[in-house]
């Protein structure tokens, strides 16, 4: 950074920076070639990207985890990081050159030119300041403070639909709900008025119902006039504002264009394979009927039911579970499905004999369950197996994988033990060289494998999964879901499948429980569930799903405008902003009186 | 041991970036260092270039020469010999005060870890409190009950040690025995007894070896201090702590006396504290 | 512990208050905790209790046997004697030591002063230095952050009693710029404290230094950075902050090893105060004394932390509420 090359450069950019950036006829934001590599790896972590940002105009950044999307995003404010080498053929912010742009210069462009919203608001905003102080703060550095900077915060709380402005300012992030915070880090981001927001996964930290809500407010500030680039794992939250696509893999552009298009033809393969990976909420293209061997549902006893559960776990609390009862037959998939706070975990720990209910009992097989001592309950496990969300936590670092699916095969001679490991390996699709590697050496998918094929070797009747693809990549999702489906077709293994994602649900199970609070709200077969839901909650919930266009069910448009009305709705008392999402969809209305007109 | 534990109490802290210090010359080196120092505790005789304790009266406070590598102490005793010497009880001392603190440690801590609600409250209460407590006030009282010498110093040092490494213990115990892995175990149908000798042993004893190899050298200090203020081994025995209060009297007129088992205090420190931090650090990846 | 407060019908009391009512109700118990073992670990201790507390330095005549038997009625049940103790306790006695003819609260009072002084002097020198160390420090290049690291593990391996010797050796020695020895002025007091702090300072900055750089990489640094505002701005108004909230928890840690490492400097610099007062004890095993500080000792850490345990929440939202989020 030589000084004199820093003053020159701060010219340009102060000469650019009275323009507002609707009024400018040429784009936001316009790079070619962008290439951003660190010292010590093997290759650029982007390669080659252009792309260009005009006012009122949404650009999307698709790709997994490792794409490069993120670092993308960020060479733009440049915040690639103090040790990533940037270099572009052409790399124009609000009409400077930022190639030479120093430390300085950037400053001058982030927050006033190009603002950043980031995952999730728990950590984006500082935990230790009311987010009042943050958001003033980035209007006094924009210089839009005024006079009076708490009006001015006001102000910006209201304009992205926080009620009560005035009380939130002064609270801290930790005692928002979730939609509020992250409406709270617009704000801030949106304090200095920048003419183009970059957002980079807004809403994965959400649950679906507050994720809608937060899509359709960026999608007003485009409206607005705003340049938006949206980052993004997940082609269905793209669905919804973007009006132009960059699909990323291993830092390099491999398809992009209108949204429209790609989204529903695209050309190269890995985009359609991530599109295939959508859990687009299609029904099963199989039959559900029971697996070749099990009895015939309709007649057969519950393999696994629950009656009356209730479990609190501070004593006189509120109830995680309340009054819940289910029932899984041989062979059946029962999907579980609800929010964060639903109680579906505590119902599938109980279900495992891992959690005991304060009332109510689990039978398996039609004997008790849930109320047998430890010891008992040791001798039938084998018939029930877990699987759980995060594959990485849920094995012995130290262990090989060998050892790890070793453990569910007690008394086995070590070579008949070897030879039995292969063989799951093989079931679940993974080679038998990955017996020695260890967890760390092995991959999202592999682990979930790993941990499926630990679960199999019981030769059980029942699965429980928790959440078993949330922590993987969107390709991979959809590859353990027919893993688990295949399970269950050819082996007659049923699945109690507990997950936030309805799409994800549809695909999976014959019958869905739908949780709210501790209760069950719903249950039913599930093409009666989406097709015809009962309980506005159910309604709600479905109408959050975001879809792709032309995809089943869908509209065409997407479920952002049904939302679109909802501003400001996750709205509540501030007295229990935990409870935040239940209210919503229940309380507020917004989306329950949508789904009855 | 106490600026250590601080340190490893907090495994934020504690997993820092790799690298930093640790480039691999700065690994090999305190590992070479330490067994030279062990080479000297075990063979005295091939380093000291003279015996220890013959005093020349003629020769006393002599500053460091050619025959005197590092001077001579008030009776006219090679300082250099009497560091080579000094060596072994120094080492003895820490050794096992580290393997008393580690033993009744991990033993606490596993009860704790392991055992029911009522033996962990009741366990790491006394830990608490006997954490509140300065660990050199500790082992003062252990000394002040006991009195001085070799045995009693490393028995107050390696008590005063217990609360550290049984709070490490149980915390690890317990962060295993609550994670996933052990619940699919659990799944499984593995008896709880086997998930602790087959999951919680081996996640706890790797910070155990850190945090012991890191509380060696924090052993010496408090050694050597115990030994500073009087109370270690009995003259004419004498570790590096003994000397250093020997010459402590003499600074004014004869630096050396004191200034050189410090150092060699301080080199083996830095050595014990490098490679524990290399350890933690492997663990960490 | 907060399960049970829940249960507790809610009375017109501040929370805050309730709060600090707790912790210091629990404070009491470990200061009675720690008096209990000691009085008994004293009392059952092979060796006859008349010896250990007369102790080895004082001559034990027959006449002073009997009036130490009396003076502590030894010849009462242990229990009565341990009720005694607490009551005496509870009038601010701290009993006898017959070594050196003095009412133990006396001696103890006369030499808390140096000791107090020479602590907070160190523990505002340490601080200092480790925040100036850390911050100027903390994610620059590999060469300034590893000679840091050096430093840093230099100062934390020299033993304090070393450091003590070094400094007065070149400073009072060879210098003649320091006294040596005493508690005369501040001049007496810069050799002790730099020899008590440098270790702690040692250890904190590299604490703060660790702190700093994991804020960095964290989200909300970002997004301030995001903001436009400089890195010296994200470090006084975000990161610094963050990076000390760690410090409230070592405090136990910080004034054990003050004094601890008293004991030892005070012993280098010929300085009066508790730490000679307990070397000395220890030496000449009057065990009155010991016993007497090691209660001391331990109500200095219960107010330590109750301290810290009222201030947290105030530097940390989160902790606020009772925990809620």
């Amino acid at each position: 950074m030589t000084t004199t090359k820093t003053k020159t450069k701060t010219t340009t950019a102060e000469a650019t920076a009275g323009d507002t950036g609707a009024s400018v006829p040429g784009p936001l934001v316009r790079m070619e070639g962008l290439r951003v590599s660190f010292p010590g790896a093997p290759r650029p972590a982007v390669d080659g990207v252009s792309l260009a940002i005009g006012p009122g105009e949404c650009v999307a950044l698709v790709g997994e985890s490792g794409s490069g999307k993120s670092v993308t995003s960020r060479s733009l404010i440049g915040l690639a990081g103090a040790r990533a080498r940037v270099s572009a053929r052409t790399l124009e912010v609000a009409g400077a050159d930022a190639a030479g742009f120093g430390e300085r210069q950037w400053r001058a462009v982030r927050g006033r030119r190009i603002a950043m919203v980031f995952q999730d608001a728990l950590t984006a905003l500082d935990p230790l300041r009311t987010v009042g102080a943050e958001i003033a703060e980035a209007a006094r550095l924009g210089g839009t403070a005024g006079p009076d900077t708490a009006a001015r915060v006001v102000e910006l709380l209201t304009a992205v639909g926080v009620p009560e402005p005035e009380a939130r300012r002064t609270q801290y992030p930790h005692q928002l709900s979730g939609g509020l915070r992250q409406r709270a880090l617009i704000a801030s981001a949106l304090a200095a008025d920048a003419p183009l927001l970059i957002a980079d996964e807004p809403t994965t930290a959400l649950d679906a119902i507050v994720q809608a809500q937060i899509l359709a407010l960026l999608g007003r500030l485009k409206d607005e006039g705003r340049g938006l680039l949206l980052v993004s794992h997940d082609l269905a939250v793209v669905a919804q504002v973007a009006d132009r696509v960059l699909v990323l893999r291993r830092g390099e552009v491999v398809e992009s264009g209108p949204a429209g298009r790609v989204l529903s033809a695209p050309e190269h393969p890995y985009t359609r394979m991530l599109l295939d990976a959508v859990p687009s909420g299609r029904p099963p293209a199989r039959p559900a009927q029971a697996a070749p061997g099990a009895p015939d549902a309709g007649e057969a006893a519950p393999l696994l039911s629950g009656r009356g559960l209730v479990k609190s776990f501070a004593p006189g609390g509120p109830r995680a579970l309340d009054e819940v009862g289910f029932t899984l037959r041989a062979g059946e998939a029962l999907g579980v499905v609800g929010e964060s706070g639903s109680g579906k975990t505590t119902l599938a720990r109980i279900a495992m004999g891992l959690t005991r209910p304060d009332a109510g009992e689990v039978l398996l097989r039609g004997r008790p369950w849930s109320a047998l001592p430890e010891r008992r309950r040791r001798a039938e496990r084998s018939a029930i197996r877990f699987v759980q969300q995060d594959p990485y936590a849920s094995a012995d670092p130290r262990f090989t994988v060998a050892r790890i699916i070793g453990e569910a095969l007690p008394g086995l001679r070590r070579g008949e033990r070897a030879r039995r490991c292969a063989e799951l390996l093989d079931q679940v699709g993974l080679s038998a060289d990955l017996l020695a590697r260890r967890p760390h050496q092995l991959s999202g998918g592999q682990r979930q494998r790993v941990a499926i094929a630990r679960a199999l070797a019981g030769r059980p009747q029942v699965l429980v999964c928790d959440e078993p693809v949330s922590a993987l990549d969107v390709s991979v999702q959809a590859q353990v879901l027919e893993l688990l489906d295949r399970l269950r077709r050819e082996r007659g293994i049923a699945l109690l499948f507990i997950t936030h994602d309805l799409a994800v649900v549809r695909q999976v199970a014959d019958r869905v429980l739908i949780m709210r609070g501790g209760s069950v709200v719903e249950e039913g077969e599930t093409e009666r569930i989406f097709k015809a839901p009962a309980h506005p909650y159910t309604r709600a919930l479905l109408d959050a799903v975001l879809r792709l266009p032309g995809a089943d069910g869908a509209d065409g448009t997407g479920g952002a405008h049904r939302a679109g009305g909802a501003h400001g709705t996750d709205v509540t008392g501030r007295e229990d902003p935990e409870q935040d999402t239940e209210h919503v969809a229940g309380q507020d209305g917004e989306h329950v009186t949508k789904g009855e007109r | 041991m106490s600026t250590v534990t601080a340190l490893l109490d907090r495994p934020a802290a504690a997993t820092a970036r790799r690298g930093a210090l640790l480039r691999s010359p700065a690994r090999l080196a305190p590992l070479v260092l330490l067994a030279a120092v062990a080479l000297v505790l075990v063979f005295p005789g091939m380093f000291a270039t003279h015996a220890p304790e013959a005093t020349d009266v003629a020769a006393a406070l002599r500053p460091p020469g050619a025959a005197h590598w590092l001077g001579t102490d008030q009776l006219g005793r090679d300082v250099w010999s009497r560091l080579v010497h000094g060596t072994r009880l120094s080492l003895l001392i820490a050794v096992g005060a580290t393997l008393i603190g580690v033993g009744g440690g991990a033993l606490l801590g596993l009860v704790a870890g392991c055992g029911g609600q009522r033996v962990d409250f009741a366990l790491m209460r006394v830990v608490d409190v006997l954490l509140g407590f300065p660990e050199l006030l500790l082992a003062l009282v252990v000394v002040a009950l006991l009195g001085g010498g070799t045995v009693n110093v490393a028995i107050a040092i390696g008590t005063a040690g217990v609360p550290h490494y049984a709070r490490l213990v149980r915390g690890q115990a317990r962060l295993v025995l609550r994670s996933e892995y052990v619940e699919a175990a659990r799944v499984l149908g593995v008896p709880a007894w086997r998930s602790v000798l087959r999951h919680v042993l081996p996640n706890v004893g790797g910070p155990l070896v850190v945090l012991a190899s890191i509380g060696l050298g924090s052993a010496i200090i408090s050694g050597s201090g115990l030994s500073v203020l009087g109370l270690g081994p009995v003259p004419p025995e004498a570790d590096w702590g003994s000397m250093v209060a020997d010459g402590k009297d003499f600074l004014q007129t004869a630096w050396w006396i004191s200034i050189a088992p410090g150092l060699a205090v301080s080199v083996v420190v830095v050595c014990t504290t490098l490679i524990g931090r290399s350890l933690q650090l492997r663990a960490v990846r | 512990m907060s399960d049970r407060a829940r249960l507790v019908p809610r009375r017109r009391v501040p929370p805050w208050a309730r709060f600090v009512a707790r912790r210091l109700a629990a404070g009491l118990v470990v200061v009675w905790g720690t008096l209990t073992v000691t009085f008994f670990a004293l009392h059952l201790a092979p060796g006859d209790i008349v010896d250990g507390l007369i102790g080895p330095g004082a001559a034990a005549t027959p006449a002073l046997r009997d009036q130490v038997i009396a003076e502590n009625g030894l010849d009462d049940p242990l229990l009565v004697q341990y009720g005694r103790q607490l009551a005496q306790l509870a009038s601010g006695g701290l009993g006898w030591s017959y070594q050196l003819n003095e009412p133990i609260e006396r001696l103890l009072g006369s030499q808390l002063g140096p000791t107090v002084e020479l602590a907070v002097s160190a523990l505002i020198t340490a601080l200092v230095l480790a925040v100036l160390a850390a911050t100027l420090t903390a994610g620059r290049g590999r060469v300034v952050r590893g000679a840091a690291g050096l430093a840093e593990l230099l100062m934390v391996s020299m033993p304090s009693f070393w450091l003590g010797i070094i400094l007065l050796t070149v400073f009072s020695y060879r210098l003649h710029a320091l006294p040596s020895i005493g508690a005369d002025g501040p001049a007496a007091l810069v050799l002790p404290t730099l020899a008590l702090a440098l270790p702690l300072a040692g250890v904190l900055a590299q604490v703060i230094r660790q702190e700093l750089e994991s804020a960095d990489g964290r989200p909300f640094v970002l997004t301030a950075r995001s903001r436009g505002l400089g890195a010296t701005a994200v470090l006084l108004r975000h990161t610094l902050r963050h990076a000390l909230l760690p410090l409230t928890t070592l405090a136990g840690f910080v004034l054990g090893s003050l004094f601890g490492g008293a004991v030892l400097v005070e012993n280098i610099f010929t300085r009066p105060g508790l730490g000679r007062v307990l070397a000395n004890a220890v030496g000449s095993r009057d065990l009155p004394v010991v016993s007497a500080l090691v209660v001391i000792s331990s109500a200095a850490f219960v107010l330590i932390n109750t301290l810290v345990d009222v201030l947290h929440p105030l530097i940390d939202p989160r902790l606020r509420e009772g925990g809620t989020a």
